[in-house]
């Protein structure tokens, strides 16, 4: 017979055996028994935060820079409520989070009790899976599996709901080896199909006269080995690369064969060449609509071969000719054998041609912008800040907005894991949160979050935590005074109404943070901008660093809504033609 | 293909009636995840059907009558094997033979000038009048979907009526060896 424990100590001793060392939380009535039992503890940290919201991003920071999961504990009712939108951004872009949320009593489930939410209703669309554990004898059972489907397959999030009465109540503790997950319940790829497929694909890549690959995401999900495989698969090949926003270091910026983000804010080249290659071959990428543009006119000749772990990702948007459900590491690995077992060898001419017409497109020099004048350019900032940091370990984090698109194009990533920005569901609030659990699960380095000044302050609460944990993160706040990117909008779409764009009454950012005990600095003009950069790297705390950039600057290059690859938007003077401007007004 | 605002315009299948079967765990909330994919991803459920099989307690089998093209429902397919306690998820109409039936309680309203009409029409069907307390006019049908419309029209035809269907449940008829 097992020693009964109760629910709360098998909630840490779970915790525990599945490797957990942090967790971010916030307190509340609900969850008390299982932050007293945090209390008795040594071998768990806890990082309290300042809103739940904060919580779940610094988990999803502290997951994406790590390559562990997040771990999230907070209350019931609002507690859990505050925890929905980084559930919705971790489902979005494939985050492996387990978020505890504590229940009224299981007597008092129904009867609208104080702090008292239908929180497995409200979570499901937005999860992965999640549980309401009535019985604490399955409380072991249900974490283990939990921490397992957050990572098996396509990564998410789960979150588990334990009433209050389920914490104090005394039950078994099971052990992670003891617990079987049906088969079912987890992604298991069929070993047969994929092998004929990956001939087929293989076969295609070597028959390629314009070939080029479309990485994303779900290659930095497989894993550290994922991206090298896949680079060195590349390499043998000797095809132009380009990658989504979520996929960018899996291969590097300097990589010879590397154009680049692809997209809405992508290069110019990224875009035309998948516009007219022959052969695309999509690695972990999800044709997702910032990077498709106009369906009816993406990539009209190619062959498409698609490598995906979800296979509803399959045929969603864009229909491919070769599909392989599996995870990027094991496919790309066989691929590989495949390419040296056949001995394949592409049309070298075909492909010298196809990178003197990508050269060409490089001349257009898409990033071009005029750095005249004493004001900081946005786009200048973010180029300086590159090359201060790039001899150091360096983590990014971003808000959303024309700041995120600016980072995505002039910061260059070497390696996977580096770069954290909300993609899929562009939370604005995001960056800060997820620096300060990029931080926490890499204390040596340096991790930087380029905000923006309006994006900042939804999350701006999380001072306190970096300065209670003595978290250095830092700040870089490209300050226009404007929603940039939705004052870009109005402008190129509703005729220059700048409709509560204007971020009127916009606080001191150096004595906001003085007032946390934090550094501030500020950059008002190009001479003092390098200074500011350098302070702040060399300051061993928290620093805001408010840099006053251009009001009006535009993010370009832009293919605007429900236009197409090739049909990009280099400057403001260049407009859209009227038709597909007004079809692509009611777009997002 | 999906439902969106970037619509692809290749769209060039049928648009015609899927039953799908899908086999659950039973468990709190499963036939909540699933309804709650169609609505989320703006997919339609003619009708639902959700019992317990016997033989396993644990499992229960959800039959779903929806529209679309084979690319929507395909996607459906897909999507629902997604939800963590989805064993499997069949559809039918590609299994190529499958049997289906469901179950019609229709409430007629009777009186002496219609009275022949309506047992007539019942005899016609094999409807079976189901005895009750208060002696009224209660008709049982079950069949396919196609039969008991026509039955429903026809009735309606002669007089008034309240009716409760059940939906379809479906199984394939194609011989199977013994699964899992």
């Amino acid at each position: 017979m097992n020693i009964e424990i109760t629910g709360s100590e098998i909630v840490l001793k779970c915790l525990a055996e599945q490797g957990v060392e942090v967790v971010f939380g916030y307190p509340g009535g609900a969850v008390l028994p299982i932050y007293d039992t945090l209390f008795k503890q040594n071998s768990i940290k806890h990082v309290l935060v300042r809103q739940e919201g904060g919580a779940i991003h610094a988990a999803e920071g502290y997951a994406r820079s790590t390559g562990k999961t997040g771990v999230v504990l907070v209350t019931s009712g609002p507690g859990a409520t505050n925890v929905v939108t980084g559930l919705t951004d971790a489902m979005m872009d494939s985050v492996p989070v387990v978020c505890i949320t504590g229940q009224v009593p299981t007597h008092l489930i129904g009867s609208d009790a104080f702090q008292e939410c239908d929180t497995t209703g409200i979570t499901r669309p937005c999860t992965k899976h999640n549980y309401l554990v009535k019985d604490v004898n399955k409380l072991s059972s249900v974490f283990h599996e939990a921490f397992t489907i957050a990572q098996n397959g396509r990564p998410g999030p789960v979150l588990i709901d334990i009433p209050k009465d389920v914490q104090f109540a005394k039950g078994a503790y099971e052990e992670k080896n003891k617990i079987i997950i049906p088969s079912h319940r987890l992604f298991e790829p069929s070993p047969d199909f994929e092998k004929s497929k990956i001939n087929e694909a293989v076969e295609l890549i070597s028959k390629a006269k314009k070939p080029i690959f479309y990485i994303g995401g779900g290659c930095i999900n497989s894993g550290p080995k994922a991206s090298k495989l896949v680079r060195e698969f590349i390499n043998m090949v000797g095809s132009p690369v380009t990658m989504t926003l979520m996929g960018l270091g899996v291969v590097g910026s300097s990589d010879k064969n590397s154009l680049g983000m692809l997209g809405m804010h992508g290069m110019y080249e990224a875009n035309m060449a998948m516009h007219e290659c022959d052969v695309m071959i999509n690695i972990g990428a999800r044709f997702d609509d910032r990077v498709t543009g106009r369906l009816d006119a993406f990539s009209p000749n190619s062959k498409k071969i698609h490598i995906d772990i979800d296979e509803s990702n399959i045929n969603k948007t864009i229909n491919v000719d070769v599909p392989i459900i599996g995870d990027v590491k094991q496919v790309v690995e066989k691929m590989i054998s495949v390419w040296k077992e056949k001995k394949y060898k592409i049309d070298t001419e075909a492909l010298n041609l196809w990178w003197n017409k990508i050269d060409k497109w490089k001349e257009i020099d898409c990033l071009n912008y005029n750095n005249e004048g004493k004001q900081i350019k946005p786009q200048y900032a973010v180029q300086r800040l590159y090359e201060l940091t790039k001899n150091t370990k360096t983590f990014i984090t971003t808000e959303v907005g024309q700041h995120q698109m600016w980072a995505a194009q002039f910061y260059k990533f070497e390696e996977p894991n580096r770069w954290l920005t909300s993609g899929g569901l562009g939370t604005m609030g995001y960056g800060f949160p997820a620096a300060i659990g990029a931080q926490v699960g890499n204390p040596d380095a340096l991790v930087i979050d380029i905000a923006g000044d309006a994006s900042i302050l939804m999350n701006i609460q999380e001072m306190s935590t970096a300065i209670q944990y003595r978290l250095p993160v830092k700040i870089f706040i490209l300050n226009n005074e404007y929603m940039g990117m939705v004052r870009q909008w109005q402008e190129l779409l509703h005729g220059g109404r700048y409709s509560e764009s204007y971020t009127d009454s916009l606080p001191d950012f150096v004595k906001l943070a003085e007032s946390y005990r934090a550094v501030g600095l500020r950059a008002k003009t190009i001479d003092e901008l390098d200074t500011v950069i350098k302070q702040m790297i060399e300051t061993d705390s928290t620093v805001i660093a408010d840099i006053w950039v251009t009001k009006e600057e535009n993010c370009f290059p832009m293919i605007q809504s429900g236009s197409a690859h090739n049909e990009m938007m280099l400057s403001k003077d260049q407009k859209q033609d009227k038709k597909s401007a007004e079809k692509g007004k009611i777009l997002v | 293909m999906n439902k969106s605002v970037y619509d692809s315009p290749d769209q060039v299948s049928e648009f015609k009636r899927h039953i799908l079967t899908v086999l659950v765990d039973n468990e709190p909330g499963v036939l909540a995840r699933v309804i709650g994919m169609f609505s989320g991803r703006g997919y339609n459920i003619d009708s639902l059907n959700v019992a317990e099989v016997s033989n396993d307690e644990n499992i229960s089998r959800v039959t779903i009558v929806t529209h679309g093209t084979s690319e929507v429902v395909s996607q459906i397919e897909k999507q629902l094997l997604r939800i963590v306690p989805v064993h499997s998820v069949t559809n039918l109409d590609q299994e190529g033979s499958s049997v289906e039936a469901e179950v019609a309680l229709v409430y007629i309203y009777i009186s002496d000038t219609n009275k022949k009409k309506v047992y007539q029409v019942c005899d016609l069907y094999r409807a079976r009048k189901i005895e009750n307390e208060n002696n009224t006019t209660i008709f049982e049908i079950a069949g396919s979907s196609e039969r008991v419309n026509r039955f429903i029209r026809e009735i309606n035809e002669i007089t008034k009526i309240e009716i409760v269907r059940s939906g379809p449940v479906a199984i394939s008829s194609i011989h199977k060896n013994e699964e899992e």
